[in-house]
């Protein structure tokens, strides 16, 4: 193509003659896409504007760092973060791993009718909407309940687990890991599958025994799978599970439970102080962003598996 | 083939064991909220309702639902399925369909549009806001809309119609057909396997949401089911007690939450044995390609 830009238009040009049939059916999906992703993309500049309800959805006139300098004085938002901090942390190395032993424990089984009923079972929870578990987990813990009956048997007084900040941690993370556990091995089993007998053989041959299968050869196997999981991750780190916080805390558990994104969805929408909720939220969603690139480009250099 | 050794019955027995802990630990809570949604108020109370009903008693199911409200919310959660998941297939089928099209000029950015909403997403306040002011608060639209495609499921079905033969298609392009009829006539229907995988994972998904519903509906007669039972657990409403005695009111206090869960998860409960492996396939399918 001697001149590129001739050339590229005219190509266009043939492209839309041949094809508008095609770019048609794009029309309608483009506009959800403008409308519900990248408009509210663009609404975040509300975070630097004064906002007045039922005003413009991009703000009055421009406040510049006010709200964040709003948020970063502010003592509750310095808790909420270390909140999300310490759930974050605590769900990835809980709920990452535990898929992973679960599924190599499922791989050891031999009867084909027993690790089904496993799995079955095991995923039932992911199917249910996040407030009947939240329902559920509220159930197991009350004071009648069966957690509290058991602690009964070893003769512990009742613990009334909703109301104490201190069991709000464990809870989450017991609640999320008997949500996600099951579900989470498929990758992993699908990615057990594939890998070749023959590598068993060859180890087999070479004097390894069970354990050391496992370690050199079952491991290896999977390890683009947990690499690409563990980036997505560490992406939604900061995004922890806000409806189910939301379902599961109450006043009294704020000072562990209270999360950014409880936090902004309370001043926001509750109190109406849409600028400031959105300078958090904005906050939050650049930090998850910088995540996933730093935790992608590490994994790349590192291990030469990335997501992009 | 080598005969077990010793070490490895004992983990055979081990693993055997902790399998059957996870499935006891995961059914238990299930059996537990059945047994305690037919017991009786004093046994509820007792912490005495483990496996099985004590003091079998069936006022709160009677009062549920009798509640009209309940069946009311019900009905919204159907028809907000319904509607929310048609409008979502439409648009997915549609865009997974041109971005399939390996020749298709743009086709790069097209797909650089979606995923990039995988990583980067306007935050819970500019889309309130956004609904807010488009007049979408309390209708079906502000539920169906914003969820309209999910990227993960739109990758999957681009996918699917890539690995579909093309010949079929050129044959059907040199017989004079458009592309809006190779697309119904051809492609479609020989896309069964995948659209009837897309319409359980969005379907499912709808059918479990509530916080939009919460977020954006105000009267208690639009709620879905899941807000209904949303509202038990926060304790903002009596729930169905409207009607009952008051020495029904203690048994309704002691198990209507049960009950609720109960009758909310009863539909899932019911066809999970069945679409499970759909279930399975479809994330395999996804996981392939992205």
């Amino acid at each position: 193509m001697t001149t590129p830009t001739v050339g590229a238009r005219r190509t266009w040009r043939q492209a839309l003659r041949r094809d508008w049939q095609l770019y048609s059916l794009a029309v309608l999906p483009l506009l959800f896409f403008l409308v519900f992703r990248y408009l509210p993309m663009i609404g975040n500049v509300i975070a630097f504007r004064r906002f007045e309800p039922g005003g413009s959805i991009f703000g009055e006139e421009w406040v510049g760092l006010r709200y964040v300098e709003m948020f970063l004085g502010d003592p509750t938002f310095w808790q909420v973060f270390r909140n999300t901090l310490w759930i974050g942390a605590l769900t990835l190395v809980f709920c990452f791993p535990i898929p992973i032993v679960l599924a190599l424990l499922l791989n050891e089984v031999r009867t084909r009718a027993l690790k089904r009923f496993v799995q079955s079972v095991s995923y039932l929870p992911h199917f249910l909407s996040i407030v009947i578990v939240a329902g559920i987990t509220l159930q197991m813990l009350s004071t009648d309940g069966p957690v509290n009956h058991l602690l009964g048997w070893f003769g512990h007084e009742p613990i009334r687990f909703i109301q104490e900040p201190e069991w709000f941690r464990t809870i989450y993370v017991g609640s999320e890991i008997w949500q996600t556990a099951g579900w989470g091995t498929i990758l992993y089993l699908a990615a057990l599958t594939t890998i070749d007998d023959d590598l068993y053989e060859a180890a087999r041959i070479d004097g390894a025994n069970r354990w050391q299968q496992i370690w050199h050869v079952t491991l290896p196997g999977i390890r683009p799978t947990m690499i690409t999981l563990l980036i997505l991750n560490i992406g939604t780190f900061l995004a922890v599970g806000f409806e189910k916080i939301l379902l599961l805390y109450n006043p009294l558990t704020y000072p562990t439970a209270d999360v950014i994104s409880t936090y902004l969805y309370r001043t926001g929408v509750e109190s109406n102080s849409f600028s400031y909720a959105a300078a958090i939220g904005l906050f939050e969603a650049v930090i998850g962003l910088v995540l996933i690139i730093t935790a992608n480009q590490l994994s790349r250099r590192t291990v030469g598996t990335s997501l992009w | 083939m080598v005969r077990p050794s010793r070490s490895y019955r004992v983990f055979q027995g081990i693993n055997g064991a902790v399998l059957t802990l996870v499935v006891i630990v995961t059914l238990y809570p299930f059996v537990n909220i059945i047994a305690r949604s037919f017991s009786g108020e004093r046994h509820i109370r007792a912490g005495e309702v483990t496996l099985w009903p004590k003091g079998f008693d069936l006022t709160t199911y009677d009062i549920v639902l009798r509640d009209a409200m309940f069946w009311r919310n019900y009905g919204n959660t159907v028809l907000y399925t319904v509607v929310s998941t048609v409008i979502a297939m439409t648009l997915t089928t549609c865009y997974a369909y041109v971005l399939s099209k390996r020749h298709l000029r743009g086709r790069g950015v097209l797909v650089g549009i979606a995923v990039f909403t995988m990583f980067f997403t306007g935050g819970l306040i500019p889309n309130y806001v956004l609904i807010t002011s488009l007049g979408l608060k309390n209708t079906v639209w502000a539920l169906a809309l914003p969820n309209a495609i999910s990227v993960f499921n739109l990758l999957v079905m681009k996918a699917f119609f890539e690995n579909l033969p093309s010949e079929l298609e050129e044959a059907a392009q040199i017989d004079g057909l458009s592309t809006y009829g190779i697309l119904a006539r051809i492609v479609l229907p020989l896309s069964k396997a995948v659209i009837a995988t897309m319409v359980l994972f969005y379907s499912v998904s709808f059918w479990n949401s509530w916080f939009g519903a919460f977020l954006y509906l105000d009267r208690t007669e639009l709620m879905p089911v899941t807000v209904y039972l949303r509202n038990l657990i926060a304790g903002a409403t009596g729930g169905g007690n409207a009607g009952a005695g008051t020495e029904q009111l203690t048994q309704v206090a002691a198990n209507i939450q049960a009950v609720t869960i109960v009758l909310t998860s009863l539909p899932i409960l019911c066809v999970y044995p069945f679409v499970q492996r759909y279930f399975v396939s479809g994330v395999m399918l996804g996981a392939v390609k992205g």
